[in-house]
């Protein structure tokens, strides 16, 4: 088991080096050196910039020397935690970003939850009421789930919300507790406001994995054990919950590695359309206004989450299933 | 015996309708299309796309006037009242709107607009409006319906600038619904290079392209698209709108293609152990001979599956780019890029006809997924 963590461990370490390429690449690509614009942007604006101060950036970001010279500049100050500074808000990335991502990740994590508990519920009603009606509504449903975006489903949510209970679900506090301390009632209006996001982001994945969750048990309760299981005269519900959903559930695991991405990407755009302070909002607008080191380092941050959700995902299958670390390991 | 079982052996007994003796004759193509023309779901799916392409190929026939034109006196204006009820009153077969009037909300200082029920303008096929070109050589201004006079129809409301959100959608179809099919074309193209070439000769190549593969599916999908797109040039003299359309499909199928390469690696590796394999090699063919005439083939409806499996996906993709601003950019129209348009709650309230465009998105969606759906279940036609 540990020689199996290890080897993941350097495999992760390889792949976190070839992101910060990744990373690296998208900073350049955008036409022009971006200082360059962004003090034309200054001084048309009529923002006074002295000499000294353009001189000391350019030695700074090594706009004048060789490629590898600026990676390994860009690439050692990411490791002593300066992102390098976002020319839109001119702060250091390090500063706008961190309460962001956590907000980010937290409502993530909130949402694979989310998805786990209903898509397992859901799968199993499923499977153990095949051809039923509900079974046939749930069918409809995840179909659809599949296909209306997340931002759509946002949007209308939003207007049904603000239709029905006059709920103004923008954001994940309302105004007057936005810069109050955490309380009891602040944690109760963020609730009230994270549902939103939540639901939006996860119907998407919960279509898919209450699918993947009743094809699986499908095939499991299928097998000679529940058989065994069922004429030794164990109950329905021992024989459903302990002996079969525990083996269908695997591949719901293993593919938590695919749900992971899919869910930051969903949450990034909902983020965008009901204005919440993660970092979906400053990603894109940091793109759209070419603001390259906010850009690069929230991508990268989300990638090394992501890879860090894998391997514990992996750890949790090996876990799990002794086949694995056995086979492998 | 279970119940699933039985279910199973239903199933079974339905789908063996021809005599297993002619069953065998038939070639392995003909018995998909079998399988597939079976599938209700599928046929739904194919019949309702060939419907949608027909329509977007039309779209500036069957839309009113052009996708382009604006209306400075029907800003965010509802859709257009028709009826049945003639000037007389009574129920006919003609169908009539009304001339719309301005008049200033005082409340809100928002303009109303009221349509003048007193006044009665005739609906007529085959009118003259908007000229336009279809399959760049027919020239034409007979559009499907509007009026004679000239009076705009908006069966689906109207936008910021007042056009005609028919138009668009129909126009924006022509973008959003090809987005899918040539990001899938290069996808395929990609992802059976790279597939095959890992596969076939494994060792280094494959270490390396396994790693690339694992790279790229290591980031969250949206967010590295739009990384890509916001580092495509402006648009500009030199790089058009439709140059920029055609650099997103790249990037979407950039990402896209791992999936298929993944899975047709293992195809091919599964093929380099098979004796047709092993007796063309000892037959002295060529490693393109081998790849081309003895393993594409074996893997060509693999392909199509997983190909059409992840064409919705590109179409999201591109609606989610493009309702960021990231993706298709003006004066080109998506079904995204007119979803930009109702990003504000506000707005939405006000116009709820500016969110259409997201219907038109689902259907399309369902419909490829039916037909992936269909066409993953008939290229196994052995297994029943």
């Amino acid at each position: 088991m540990t020689g199996y963590i290890l080897r993941r461990l350097g495999y992760m370490a390889i792949l976190i080096v070839l992101v910060a390429v990744v990373g690296f690449i998208i900073i350049e690509l955008p036409p022009g050196s971006y200082l360059e614009v962004e003090l034309d942007r200054i001084r048309a604006l009529g923002g006074d910039i002295n000499q000294a101060m353009i001189d000391a950036l350019k030695q700074q970001y090594g706009v004048d020397q060789p490629l590898h010279i600026r990676f390994w500049k860009w690439l050692s100050g990411f490791v002593r935690g300066d992102f390098g500074l976002s020319f839109e808000y001119w702060t250091p990335v390090s500063k706008l970003i961190w309460l962001r991502l956590w907000y980010t990740i937290f409502t993530s994590l909130l949402t694979l939850v989310f998805q786990w508990v209903v898509a397992i519920f859901i799968g199993v009603y499923s499977a153990t009421h095949r051809y039923s009606p509900l079974d046939y509504l749930f069918t409809v449903l995840q179909f659809i789930g599949l296909s209306v975006p997340a931002f759509l489903l946002a949007l209308l949510l939003m207007v049904v919300v603000h239709r029905t209970l006059g709920w103004h679900v923008s954001g994940f506090n309302s105004p007057e507790f936005q810069d109050l301390p955490w309380n009891w009632a602040k944690i109760v209006d963020f609730a009230k406001h994270v549902w939103l996001p939540i639901v939006v982001v996860g119907a998407n994945g919960t279509a898919w994995l209450s699918r993947v969750m009743r094809a699986n048990l499908l095939d499991v309760l299928n097998m000679q054990y529940v058989q065994t299981a069922r004429s030794k005269g164990v109950k329905e519900n021992v024989v459903i919950w302990k002996h079969a959903v525990r083996n269908a559930i695997h591949p719901l695991i293993m593919v938590l590695g695919a749900s992971l991405p899919a869910i930051i990407s969903g949450q990034l755009i909902v983020g965008v359309v009901l204005n919440l302070p993660t970092v979906g909002p400053l990603y894109f607008r940091a793109l759209m206004n070419q603001d390259m080191y906010l850009a690069a380092s929230i991508l990268m941050f989300l990638t090394f989450a992501l890879l860090i959700g894998n391997l514990l995902a992996d750890i949790l299958l090996a876990i799990v299933d002794p086949r694995i670390r056995l086979g492998e390991g | 015996m279970t119940e699933t079982a039985q279910v199973q052996g239903q199933e079974r007994a339905e789908v063996w309708v021809e005599p297993i003796s002619e069953v065998g004759q038939y070639s392995q193509w003909k018995l998909m299309r079998m399988r597939f023309a079976r599938n209700k779901l599928a046929m739904i799916g194919s019949i309702g796309l060939l419907v949608l392409y027909i329509i977007v190929v039309l779209a500036p026939f069957l839309a009113p006037t052009d996708y382009m034109r604006q209306n400075a006196d029907y800003v965010y204006g509802p859709p257009s009242k028709l009826t049945f009820r003639g000037p007389d009153g009574k129920l006919g077969l003609r169908l009539y709107t009304h001339p719309v009037t301005t008049v200033l909300d005082k409340e809100t200082f928002r303009w109303m607009y009221m349509p003048d029920k007193t006044k009665f303008e005739p609906v007529v096929l085959f009118a003259k409006g908007d000229p336009y070109t279809l399959f760049g050589i027919i020239k034409s201004d007979i559009h499907l319906f509007g009026t004679r006079s000239g009076m705009r129809i908006y069966l689906l409301g109207a936008d910021s600038l007042g056009r005609d959100m028919l138009a668009r959608i129909l126009m924006g179809g022509r973008i959003s619904m090809t987005v899918g099919l040539l990001g899938v074309a290069l996808t395929i193209v990609f992802g059976t290079i790279f597939g095959t070439a890992s596969g076939y000769y494994g060792g280094f190549i494959d270490d390396m392209m396994q790693r690339l593969v694992e790279l790229i599916q290591s980031f969250p999908t949206v967010p590295l698209w739009a990384a890509l797109s916001a580092a495509l040039p402006n648009i500009s003299e030199e790089f058009t709108a439709l140059d920029r359309y055609f650099l997103i499909t790249l990037i979407l199928s950039l990402v896209n293609w791992t999936g298929l390469a993944r899975q047709l690696r293992a195809k091919v590796m599964a093929y380099n152990r098979a004796d047709f394999t092993q007796a063309a090699l000892a037959a002295g063919a060529s490693d393109a001979r081998i790849i081309f005439v003895h393993m594409m083939p074996n893997a060509a409806s693999h392909i199509i599956v997983v190909a059409a499996l992840s064409i919705p996906g590109m179409i999201l993709g591109e609606t989610s780019l493009s309702f960021l601003g990231l993706g298709i950019l003006p004066p080109l129209v998506s079904w995204g890029a007119l979803l930009r348009d109702a990003q504000n709650l506000n707005t939405v309230l006000m116009a709820p006809w500016l969110m259409i465009p997201g219907i038109a998105v689902i259907i399309a969606v369902l419909l490829f997924s039916f037909l992936g759906d269909g066409l993953r279940d008939a290229v196994d036609p052995y297994s029943i």
